[in-house]
């Protein structure tokens, strides 16, 4: 992973800032690194798993056993934080990863809804979409995977892109610019995204890594 | 019994069950004794994996309900695409969440079963016959899940004995108890039938017992080609295989040609 990479992987992190004994989920590789930095420093009480059903520490090293069975109660039980992927995603943060195309004869099915509708109904969730792009955030989602800010969802917490990070305070909880990674511009996001973004008044860009969070960085991606 | 015997017990248009997750611990020698019998029009219920992708393939399914269809390692099922995108079944997308309460409302026979998963989506919007129920203490509408009441549910454990009970030696148990008990009837196949399971699986393992299965049939590598935990990992290169060919109907014919007959690597 590249040093622009660890923008994503941090601003992953900083969404568990303030979180304690709850099961942090993360798909995908900047989420994942972010749950172990979050772990290994500023948030050590979260739970990690290995993606399967071993609750890991930062460094990965098999500490106790979660069965789907026991993540769902915590999904119900609103004791979890979770970084999803998605294959598109509107201006309130509604997300599909359902189909393309109409519900009824798609031009391509994906996954399925998947837990997407109990997870943003009951806990908290955060995006991360690895490759910022107008096919991913789109006017309208084909199918309402994942709720909105708009359609009842319990806290959008951030939308982490390759080129910022975003929250959901913009006007009638819309997408709004926080921080822009090193190297991306206003322009960029405007350009990639098909709907006007909003910018937050105290735009900056997103931080970089503490000493003990590039040493931890530096090997884990070595 | 063989699986050709359990099938025999099933028939066209039933609510089946299959247990599992995903492309992982499915019934996938019962599922191959159905490909090799005249079943069709099946209401499929399924943490989905290949099980649901063949049955399509092989025409035999009416409708799916499902949270997700995944082959893990290949995330989208490519012969459920296939289905979905010819509109060659019904589906009933429900999410996990929903799903869950489903199969709880059957296994504990109750008409419904709240949830707050679903709300506000659009699993709601495309399927009419989901209703809303407020909450007689505090106001708050939920989701009245229907139960996902089985004809049929078909599971793989690890070890069973002749009574029905059987034992999960893997990772996670997954549902597959749910199954069972949402199921007018279920039948699970084994690595091995034994003697005294007690004696070779500890207790906190054992998740099926007599109430809930029919039927107990000893199969060897019965979920290959999907990972099954301790007895051995998914086979990738059959996965694959099977995942290529999708790709035209000649192909798939001859994979399920081959498939449906063939025994599990040992």
């Amino acid at each position: 992973m590249s040093h622009a990479g660890w923008s994503q992987a941090l601003a992953c992190a900083d969404v568990f800032k303030g979180e304690g004994r709850i099961l942090a989920s993360a798909f995908g590789e900047a989420p994942r690194l972010g749950a172990r930095l979050a772990k290994a420093t500023f948030a050590p009480e979260l739970v990690l798993t290995d993606g399967g059903t071993t609750i890991v520490d930062a460094e990965g090293t098999p500490q106790g056993h979660l069965t789907f069975s026991r993540v769902f109660d915590l999904v119900w039980a609103g004791r979890r934080h979770a970084i999803l992927g998605a294959s598109q995603l509107d201006r309130h943060g509604n997300a599909n990863l359902s189909c393309i195309g109409a519900w009824a004869q798609p031009k391509i099915q994906l996954l399925g809804a998947r837990g997407l509708p109990g997870n943003t109904r009951c806990h908290g969730c955060s995006y991360w979409i690895p490759k910022h792009s107008k096919r991913v955030f789109v006017d309208a989602v084909d199918f309402v995977s994942g709720l909105g800010t708009n359609r009842g969802a319990h806290e959008l917490r951030a939308v982490i892109s390759d080129l910022g990070v975003f929250d959901f305070s913009g006007p009638d909880g819309t997408l709004r610019l926080r921080t822009l990674h090193p190297g991306a511009t206003l322009d960029q996001v405007q350009e990639r995204t098909p709907f006007p973004v909003s910018v937050a008044d105290d735009l900056a860009q997103t931080r970089g890594p503490t000493d003990q969070e590039r040493a931890l960085l530096s090997r884990w991606t070595a | 019994m063989t699986p050709d015997q359990v099938v025999a017990n099933l028939s066209s248009g039933m609510r089946l069950g299959l247990g599992g997750w995903g492309s992982r611990r499915k019934p996938m020698a019962l599922v191959q004794a159905i490909l090799r019998s005249e079943l069709t029009d099946l209401d499929l219920v399924s943490w989905g994996g290949p099980d649901v992708g063949l049955l399509c393939a092989a025409g035999k399914v009416r409708r799916v309900t499902f949270g997700f269809v995944s082959l893990d390692s290949i995330p989208l099922e490519p012969h459920f695409r296939n289905a979905r995108e010819t509109a060659a079944i019904q589906a009933r997308e429900w999410g996990e969440g929903l799903f869950l309460q489903g199969l709880r409302a059957a296994a504990w026979n109750l008409p419904f079963l709240p949830s707050r998963a679903g709300l506000g989506s659009d699993v709601l919007a495309h399927d009419p016959e989901l209703a809303l129920v407020q909450d007689p203490y505090g106001g708050e509408a939920l989701v009245a899940v229907p139960p996902l009441t089985l004809d049929a549910a078909l599971v793989h454990a690890d070890l069973c004995d002749v009574h029905g009970n059987g034992a999960v030696l893997g990772p996670d148990p997954f549902f597959d108890d749910l199954f069972c008990l949402a199921a007018d009837r279920a039948w699970v196949s084994c690595e091995r039938v034994v003697d005294d399971l007690r004696s070779e699986a500890p207790r906190g393992s054992i998740h099926l017992n007599p109430t809930m299965v029919s039927g107990v049939v000893e199969a060897p590598g019965g979920a290959w080609f999907t990972d099954h935990p301790p007895v051995r990992g998914r086979d990738e290169e059959t996965q694959r295989r099977y995942a290529k060919a999708a790709r035209d109907p000649g192909a798939t014919a001859d994979f399920l040609a081959w498939f449906s007959s063939a025994e599990a690597p040992r």
